[in-house]
């Protein structure tokens, strides 16, 4: 996506000047997924598609429902199927997977190239492709294996929240084709209460570790999930339980940029004062005499 | 004879050349690798056609400088192999800091400084080449995994930064210590330059004459 939402935009990517800040009030939108409700119908991976005119090559089934088998660059939301067994029970869980829109985006940390990655005051996070330059490191950034880098244009891409769809005050468009209101779309104030509601309800009918995901070690996120089973979110595909930026990436985009240039910096500035106090390293005049003397007068 | 009018002769058309490629890849390399290190130096990317491109040629310039310095080991490791005299003059780098010779042991082709430089070097060109291969998403992606990548990103940054320490050390030195850099543009160093720093090398090339 190009961004056209100046005003609105609390990070960028790769820049050290600060963001417009005049406009007060925004409100932080979030999108709710109730897994509890997911029938596995997929209209939410069609109607992303169709939204953003994108179309997923015809790939190969190996047997399972999910279809393609994992994120792609045309697929930003793809259906996990996981069939978990719960003592007798068997139970078929089924997360719509696609970017979390951290509100401590590890790939916004990870991107080297200004404003290809930004996020708006409203949490979208979102890929200004314009700017991309295919590098790969929002892929390291991300705690969820969300971005993908497409061997088309070696852009990267994924689930933009429909922020051009939310700019307008429409839903976006997974939200508005999901048959069952698996997907709410809202405040993310509105989200949380609708969430409680769900859980009390999930909790009544026996599933006692309900509960909502919205991971503190990003700074929360804005999609979240409703789980039957929030103490276990791996049982969700492999959700993960505490997710964070990885310390290597923190240390890499953190302290060591400064440093390296303040090393770097050092560095250079050693040698200048070297040069300029202690002075340069002459061959003196009794030197050449007494190579002359070795070699037998052919030197010099 | 290796030394004539001209002076005493220290290195081969063959080694100039070779030594110019990697230096003009190692600057390169330098250049578009902290244009995407740090935001503020992103502006060199404009140096190599923009963002994208830089993304693209980095890696390529890494493969002529690790060919182009495979050829720099194989021409000098066997100069560069520690000896007690080494040592010595370690002990005396103050002295030698100082532009102070008295103490100093008579040296061959190379003193310690060089070899510290040669073999820092030759790690971290290993190093970066083999976590440069990781990151190297357009052949390699599918190959590690995404910590693997993490660690690839965190190593070959930190090498970088010691390869580009090490090379200013190494051209500072080559401007502090007057009559060196004729050895890689000409070839050939003066008598006096060879007597004063590598004694025992100019003791050598007389001797073969």
């Amino acid at each position: 996506m190009a961004t056209l939402q100046s005003l609105d935009i609390r990070r960028r990517s790769a820049s050290t000047e600060a963001p417009p800040q005049i406009r007060k009030g925004g409100v932080e939108v979030a999108k709710l997924i109730d897994v509890s409700k997911c029938i596995g119908c997929k209209a939410c991976q069609t109607a992303c598609l169709t939204w953003n005119d994108l179309r997923e090559p015809v790939g190969v089934t190996d047997g399972v429902y999910d279809n393609p088998r994992d994120l792609t660059p045309t697929s930003w939301t793809v259906m996990k199927f996981a069939e978990v067994e719960t003592g007798p029970d068997l139970e078929w869980l089924i997360r719509k997977d696609g970017c979390m829109h951290c509100d401590d985006p590890g790939c916004l940390k990870a991107c080297p190239a200004p404003g290809a990655i930004v996020q708006y005051t409203n949490g979208i996070v979102d890929f200004v492709s314009e700017n991309c330059i295919g590098c790969g490191y929002c892929v390291k950034g991300c705690p969820f294996n969300v971005p993908r880098i497409s061997k088309l244009d070696r852009k990267a891409y994924k689930c933009t929240l429909c922020s051009d769809r939310v700019a307008v005050g429409q839903a976006p468009a997974c939200a508005k084709a999901c048959p069952t209101q698996a997907i709410y779309f809202g405040s993310k104030e509105d989200m949380k209460v609708h969430a409680e509601g769900r859980i009390a309800d999930l909790k009544s009918r026996g599933y006692k570790n309900a509960g909502l995901y919205d991971p503190p070690g990003v700074g929360g996120t804005h999609v979240m999930y409703v789980l039957h089973h929030a103490d276990k979110p791996m049982l969700y595909s492999g959700l993960p339980e505490n997710p964070r930026i990885s310390p290597l990436v923190g240390v890499w985009k953190g302290v060591m940029k400064p440093l390296s240039l303040a090393a770097i910096a050092f560095a250079g500035a050693f040698g200048f004062l070297h040069y300029i106090t202690k002075g340069p390293n002459e061959v003196a005049e009794s030197d050449e005499r007494k190579a002359a003397e070795l070699t037998g007068g052919r030197g010099a | 004879m290796s030394e004539g009018p001209q002076g005493v002769s220290r290195y081969t058309t063959g080694a100039r050349i070779n030594h110019w490629i990697t230096a003009i890849s190692l600057v390169l390399l330098a250049l578009s690798g902290l244009a995407l290190f740090h935001p503020s130096l992103f502006f060199l990317t404009h140096l190599f056609g923009g963002g994208q491109a830089t993304r693209a040629i980095h890696p390529w310039i890494g493969v002529v400088l690790a060919v182009s310095f495979l050829g720099m080991f194989i021409r000098f490791a066997a100069l560069n192999m520690w000896n007690k005299d080494d040592t010595v003059w370690m002990k005396n780098l103050g002295k030698v800091i100082n532009n102070q010779d008295e103490g100093l042991p008579e040296l061959g082709k190379y003193n310690a400084g060089q070899k510290l430089v040669f073999w820092g070097q030759s790690i971290l060109i290993v190093l970066l080449f083999a976590s440069g291969i990781v990151l190297w998403d357009v052949y390699f992606e599918d190959m590690t995994s995404v910590d693997q990548k993490r660690l690839a990103a965190v190593a070959h940054a930190l090498c970088a930064i010691g390869a580009i320490l090490i090379w200013i050390v190494h051209v500072y030195a080559a401007i502090w210590v007057k009559g060196t850099l004729r050895a890689m543009t000409r070839g050939t160093v003066s008598g006096g330059w060879a007597w004063k720093h590598h004694r025992k090398w100019l003791r050598e090339e007389t001797r073969k004459s």
